[in-house]
Formats: structure tokens, C-alpha cells, sequence
């Protein structure tokens, strides 16, 4: 019991640190919204469901803690991301990268690459 | 007041309201128990007419086991999409290849639509970002180059929405 509580724990704590990590490498908000929420609802629900293990008197409360999670988890992120597309932000895609980064070498472009999203954003709104 | 509909959309309310206030209380007293059924009965009550999301509800037999079957389609999903997350986020090449495209619904109640967006949300590679009457546009980390709406709407929707359709309009 107290073996599978931490397996629970420790896999959930894992999938907490990659959404995290995918916070950090992913190019645009929107996929930043995708890493986020995956593994942040997944990695609560195996995290409570071990100290569900850990805390059996606790499973009701838990139970509802789940449920609540489930629904409004990704209807934040939706919300999110509803706000970031009505406010004009285009997704990045590889194609529009690739041009930029085969059109100048050198140190040059690779600030205009940073600032690129920040223009196309500006142009939006 | 009490036609077939309203008694239905009135039993649905009184078993949630009674499962959270048990869930909540955590025990099975016999006075948790009737405290809670007189809640229960007086919230449902004075709540109903104002509660509407519920409309899209289908109330029949089979539903419960469309709601089980959606469940374990759902979990399966959930699981697989971290591990499909946590494949993209490790691998130095970052293979991400991401596009905006729109989905095709056949539901019709906001809260099937509803439903239907957040297992997309929580699904592989797929975030609903906006819903507009039947079409939910969808960001996508990883589509298929020239993708037409049909085949997105197959890829995505049409798992969950087979299962969802079977408890709800």
C-alpha cells in the first residue's frame, strides 16, 4: 500500500515537472497551454489518488477533488486560449520559422527571430 | 409543473445534490443521511427552474452504461495524452508541427458541446479554443499536413462524441 501511494506520488510529481518543462520549451502560448494542462490535470489526479492510498478515510473528499478538477481544469485552459485567439494571436508553425531562419545567417537573425512573434502580435491588435 | 420532463430533471438534481452532500460528509450516519436528503429535497426543489444545463440530458437505461463506456474512453485518452506530451517535450527535436483547424459537432445541448470540448482539451495533441453554434475550432501540436475539416472531425471528435451522444443531446 505504502509502496504503491509513493509510485502514485512520485509519477504524478514527474508529470508535473514535464508540464513544467513544457512550459519552458514550447514556442507559442498556445502549445504552452497544451503541455500545461495535460500533465498538470493528470499529475494532481495520480498525486491525490495517492494520498488517497496514503489517507483512506480521505477517499470521499478526494473523490470530489477529482471530479472538480476534471471539469474545470480544461475549461480554464479553453478559456485561455479562447482569449489569447479573439485577441489576434496567430499559432507559430514551423514553416514560417524555417523562411525566417533560411533567409539571413548570422547573430543577426537570431534576434529577429525572438522579436518576430512580438511584431506579428503588435500587428494584430 | 411535475410533467415526465420536469420530474426527471428534478430526480437528476436531487441524486447529485444528495451524492455531493455524501461524498462531502464522508459517512453514512443514519442522521448525515436524513439531513442530507431534506437538503436535498428543498435545494433541488427551489433550484430547478433556474438550473437549465441539464436540459440536454437523456434519461433512459442505457445512458448509464454510455457514461461508463465514455469514462474508461476518456481515462484511456487522458493517460495516453501525457504520454504523448511528455514524448514532445523531451525529445530534443521538439517534433511539433501545430495548426488551428475547425471540428464538426453532431451535438446540440451546451452541455454535450461542453463535455465534448474539454475531453478534446484533455485528449492527445488537441486544445478547443473557440466554439461557435456547431463547430469547435481546435489547436492542434501535431496535424497532418492539408488536413480538410471531414477528416479533423473524424480524427478528434468522432470517438468522444459517439460515446457522449448516448447520454446526451
Amino acid at each position: 500500500m505504502r509502496l504503491a501511494a509513493d509510485l502514485l506520488l512520485l509519477t504524478g510529481a514527474i508529470f508535473c515537472f514535464l508540464g513544467a518543462l513544457g512550459l519552458i520549451r514550447m514556442p507559442d502560448i498556445y502549445n504552452r497551454i497544451q503541455a500545461g494542462t495535460k500533465s498538470a490535470t493528470l499529475g494532481s489526479i495520480a498525486i491525490i489518488a495517492g494520498v488517497g492510498l496514503l489517507y483512506p478515510e480521505w477517499w470521499s473528499k478526494l473523490l470530489c477533488i477529482i471530479g472538480f478538477l476534471l471539469f474545470t481544469s480544461p475549461v480554464s485552459s479553453s478559456v485561455l486560449a479562447r482569449a489569447v485567439y479573439l485577441s489576434g494571436v496567430k499559432p507559430w508553425s514551423k514553416s514560417s520559422r524555417s523562411k525566417l531562419s533560411s533567409s539571413k545567417p548570422g547573430r543577426q537573425q537570431k534576434t529577429l527571430n525572438t522579436q518576430k512573434p512580438l511584431n506579428t502580435q503588435g500587428e494584430e491588435s | 409543473m411535475f410533467n415526465r420532463l420536469n420530474l426527471h430533471h428534478h430526480l437528476f438534481l436531487f441524486t447529485v445534490i444528495f451524492l455531493l452532500w455524501l461524498l462531502l460528509t464522508g459517512s453514512v450516519a443514519l442522521d448525515e443521511l436524513i439531513v442530507g436528503f431534506f437538503v436535498a429535497v428543498v435545494v433541488s426543489l427551489i433550484s430547478a427552474p433556474y438550473i437549465t444545463v441539464f436540459e440536454g440530458i437523456r434519461y433512459r437505461p442505457t445512458a448509464l452504461i454510455s457514461v461508463f463506456t465514455y469514462l474508461v474512453y476518456f481515462s484511456i485518452a487522458l493517460v495516453r495524452a501525457n504520454f504523448d506530451m511528455a514524448r514532445r517535450v523531451l525529445s530534443p527535436s521538439l517534433p511539433i508541427s501545430p495548426e488551428l483547424l475547425e471540428v464538426e459537432t453532431r451535438l446540440e445541448s451546451k452541455l454535450g458541446q461542453m463535455l465534448l470540448a474539454n475531453s478534446i482539451t484533455l485528449t492527445p495533441g488537441t486544445l478547443s479554443v473557440e466554439l461557435r453554434h456547431n463547430r469547435i475550432l481546435v489547436h492542434w501540436i501535431a496535424a497532418p499536413e492539408g488536413i480538410d475539416l471531414e477528416q479533423a472531425t473524424n480524427d478528434i471528435a468522432t470517438g468522444f462524441e459517439k460515446h457522449i451522444s448516448g447520454f446526451l443531446k
